[in-house]
């Protein structure tokens, strides 16, 4: 089943790009939208903290769009050198939101490039402010749009081919697929989620080694509140995803919950494994929950992955990228409303240990659910690039050389990953947030003492 | 006019820009590395880096723009191109990759690292030079189809004058389009030694310029004698490209008039860059793929021209902005802020 032929290893050169990839996109997305608030509210408080705090996230936000950039310049023409032939096909249909995704990033660029540059220019606070609104919005639509074309890919349509050429071509009904809502509502607000948890994290991890101050305090209460909020949107996007795949595409839900025969209330398998017999072992079964899941109705019957053809099954693995995921969705969840009712509830202090080691943890591991999602959608897909339409086989490049290209890209990533990290780290290690506020608002400074807030 | 003329022009423009700022940052970046070493940083590179800091990420967006457009209008070329360019284009997104990104982790991270500079003066040259192959390549000969794919000749590419020739063009040309930016720049910011030093590197690559360009036009006789004759019919545009040449030496020689010394040398690119183009019609991969046979249905090409305008309703407005707040801004440039 494994083999290393010439499209297992494109299939696995894509997937290592697209996994490092996700990880600055889903930044990317996410952290203008932390910055934007966090100015608003130090404007709108007069509270310099915030306007710290925006300023440090964007100064770090640098880093990581630069290797989103690079990293996207790399998906962008690997779909071509790799999978040439389904670029072909493929072009003729969804090149429009594709094209209309890089103007999207050209916006981004020009208002970050002077969003960064231009921080005390205005008399009026307020108009910089502005300029994150066009960032926040450039960084959306390119998630907006380049997920339409992955909807595409699971639910290809507005066109149809006859021998081979492909006709009637609907470029607006090709983007908007049935795929679209539910997959861009789910991709964007699990970038906000992990953006704020990730930024959650650095705040958890300087207060509970650095006993860190008033402004690591406000920092944590911002993300966090933003993280609860995000969880709840990412949880109902999820849900809606999963009765999505119920009626249009059964067959990745049903190998994701090893759900084998089509039933009337069916049990959602938690973990567990297979045994010989495509037995389930060892599980959580919670009655009736996958009708629920996929139907809304607890009675409701849930197609089973017997009515696909055997050879258009994907990989029964995909189950633990799916709990995996939906663990973590709701540790995030949890964690984050503890924090909150901590904090309003007077008596309880909100700052112990666990608390912030637990929250601590969510950052890497949305960041991981992001990943484990990716998976689980991508290779749900299996054995089909284009579903119904071509396969991964079909559409891979025949060039000898791929093997050489895929250890190529592997030491890219392993150099830009490992420069990303040091440089971050001498960045924020170099310059503490007590030192820069005192440097650039030294009237706070002086009466930093702790509020104990 | 019919759409795959349109937009063929469209992305040829793109490709155009691409040219000059990419041209402009990667002999930047050169040029601050070959200054470290000849101790002169401390005249130029602030001047750099003054303008990079802002618009390198823009520059980035550009080729993203030609390449994704390409695919889309000319959805046959995505085939033959990526099959073939399997190689160099890698090779090419590696060095892009570094390049940014590193630029980055220098200029926000850890000032004045040795070694990062040194990568982004190296893959400046270098970057020009791989993705030079993909003209090279579309001259034909280079490719062959067989039962299993199409498949690029490593050997005759290797091999052949001609793909020698572009290599250098491309490396002289982003030397000297930078240089001759670089002067206008430091006329702009009022700083004279850094001017001094700018200028000279203008001169200096001026005629290695116009010797490639020459025998790089000899050279393609020998590759694709058609393509050759289609560009001597356009000898004219040739010969206005060549008067711009002139025109920005002599400007840049007197010491005046910095700004249309630049904007002389763009149109010389302009015009070389569409007379190639022009002759280079119909075909984008020789003998493989012409404009009309590649061409995208109708409905995809009316989409894709009305995403086109909407787009730009929305860009240049912004790129205004961008350019007045930073390139056009005098205190911005002299760095009062
Ligand atoms: C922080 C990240 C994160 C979290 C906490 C969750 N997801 Fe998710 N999920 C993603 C991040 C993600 C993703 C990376 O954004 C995916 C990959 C492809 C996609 O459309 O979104 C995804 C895909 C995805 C799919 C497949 C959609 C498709 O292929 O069309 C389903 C059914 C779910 N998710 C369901 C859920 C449920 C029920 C969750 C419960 C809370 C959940 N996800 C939490
Ligand atoms: C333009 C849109 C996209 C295209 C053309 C595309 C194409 C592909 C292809 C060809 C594969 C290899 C086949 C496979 O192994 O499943 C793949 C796998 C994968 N893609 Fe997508 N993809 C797109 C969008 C995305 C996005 C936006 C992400 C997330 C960032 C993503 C994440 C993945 C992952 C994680 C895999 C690995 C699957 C595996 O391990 O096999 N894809 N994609
Ligand atoms: C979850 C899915 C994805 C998201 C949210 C995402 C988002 C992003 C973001 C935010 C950037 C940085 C752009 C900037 O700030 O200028 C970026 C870069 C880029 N992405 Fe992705 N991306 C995703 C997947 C993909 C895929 C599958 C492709 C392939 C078509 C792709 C193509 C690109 C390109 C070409 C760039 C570089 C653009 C530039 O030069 O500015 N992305 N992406």
């Amino acid at each position: 089943m494994f083999e290393l032929d010439g499209a297992m290893i494109s299939r696995l050169l894509t997937s290592m790009t697209l996994l490092f990839h996700a990880i600055f996109a889903t930044l990317g997305v996410g952290v203008p939208v932390l910055v934007s608030v966090s100015e608003l509210i130090g404007i709108k408080k007069k509270d310099p903290h915030y306007t710290l705090l925006a300023r440090r996230w964007t100064r770090g936000y640098t880093i990581t769009v630069a290797v989103g950039v690079v990293t996207g310049t790399a998906i962008g023409l690997q779909l071509s050198l790799i999978w040439p032939s389904f670029m072909q096909l493929a072009g003729n249909v969804i090149a429009l939101p594709l094209f209309m995704e890089t103007f999207a990033f050209f916006f981004e660029a020009i208002f970050l490039g002077i969003y960064l540059y231009t921080w005390d220019r205005f008399k009026n606070p307020i108009y910089h402010w502005l300029l994150s609104i066009p960032v926040v919005i450039g960084g959306t639509l390119s998630a907006f749009f380049i997920t339409t074309v992955n909807s595409f890919m699971n639910q290809p349509q507005g066109f149809e081919l006859e021998n081979g050429t492909v006709t009637s071509i609907d470029p607006l009904a090709a983007m908007f697929n049935p795929a679209t809502p539910t997959k861009v509502f789910h991709v964007i607000s699990s970038s906000y989620l992990t953006a704020a948890a990730v930024l959650g994290t650095i705040a958890a991890i300087s207060i509970l080694f650095k006993k860190g101050s008033a402004y690591h305090k406000k920092a944590l209460k911002l993300t966090v509140s933003l993280t609860f909020i995000f969880a709840i949107m990412t949880a109902v996007a999820g849900d809606l995803s999963a009765k999505f795949l119920a009626e249009y595409q059964p067959e990745k839900l049903a190998a994701g919950e090893w759900h084998f025969d089509t039933e009337e209330g069916a049990d959602l398998i938690v973990f567990g494994t297979l045994d010989e017999n495509n037995e389930v072992q060892n599980a959580i079964r919670i009655p009736n929950a996958l009708s629920f899941l996929a139907h809304g109705d607890f009675n409701a019957e849930v197609e089973g992955l017997e009515e696909t053809p055997e050879d258009e099954r994907p990989p029964l693995w995909i189950h633990y990228m799916f709990d995996l995921m939906v663990s973590i969705g709701f540790y995030t969840l949890g964690i984050s409303m503890l924090f909150l009712v901590f904090w309003k509830v007077k008596k309880w202090n909100e700052h112990n240990k666990l608390i912030l080691t637990g929250l601590a943890l969510a950052g890497p591991l949305s960041m991981l659910a992001v990943e484990f999602g990716w998976i689980y959608a991508e290779v749900g897909r299996q054995p089909w690039i284009m579903r119904g339409f071509m396969t991964v086989t079909e559409a891979a490049t025949t060039s000898p050389h791929i093997g050489a290209m895929f250890i190529l890209f592997f030491a890219l990533y392993v150099v830009l990953g490992t420069g990303c990290v040091v440089v971050l780290r001498k960045m924020f290690k170099n310059n503490p947030a007590e030192i820069e506020l005192e440097h650039r608002f030294p009237q706070v400074a002086a009466t930093k003492e702790d509020d104990n807030s | 006019m019919n759409y795959e003329l349109i937009g063929i022009s469209v992305l040829w423009l793109f490709l155009y820009g691409y040219l000059i700022v990419a041209s402009v940052d990667f002999g930047a970046g050169f040029f601050a590395y070959y200054a470290r070493v000849t101790k002169k940083d401390h005249i130029i590179n602030q001047l750099i880096s003054r303008y990079l800091s802002p618009v390198w990420e823009v520059t980035n967006v550009f080729f993203v723009f030609f390449f994704v457009g390409l695919v889309g209008f000319f959805p046959d070329a995505a085939y033959y191109y990526g099959q073939s360019l399997l190689v160099p284009g890698s090779i090419a997104i590696v060095l892009i990759a570094i390049r940014g990104s590193f630029y980055a982790f220098e200029s926000y991270g850890s000032k004045d690292n040795a070694f990062y500079m040194f990568l982004y003066g190296a893959t400046g040259l270098l970057i020009p030079a791989s993705l030079s192959t993909a003209l090279t390549i579309s001259e034909g000969g280079f490719i062959e189809e067989t039962g299993n794919g199409v498949q690029l000749l490593f050997g005759k590419l290797l091999s052949s004058p001609y793909s020698w020739s572009v290599v250098f063009l491309a490396l002289v040309s982003v030397l000297y389009i930078s240089a001759m930016f670089l002067t206008y720049y430091a006329h702009r910011a009022g700083d004279k030694p850094a001017l001094e030093l700018v200028r000279k590197y203008a001169l200096f690559w001026s005629s290695p310029t116009i010797i490639a360009s020459l025998t790089t036009f000899i050279a393609l006789s020998q590759q694709n004698m058609e393509h050759f004759e289609r560009a001597l019919d356009l000898w004219w545009v040739f010969g206005i490209s060549v008067g711009f040449f002139m025109v920005a030496v002599f400007l840049v020689y007197q010491g005046k008039y910095y700004g249309w010394a630049f904007i002389s040398v763009m149109f010389q690119f302009f015009f070389a860059f569409f007379g190639y183009g022009a002759s280079h019609l119909p075909y984008i991969l020789k003998p493989y793929i012409t404009i009309t046979s590649a061409v995208t249905n109708e409905t995809m090409a009316i989409s894709l021209i009305i995403a086109f305008l909407a787009g730009l309703c929305l860009l240049v407005p912004s790129l205004i902005l961008l350019m007045r707040m930073f390139l056009f801004d005098a205190d911005y440039v002299k760095g009062n802020k």
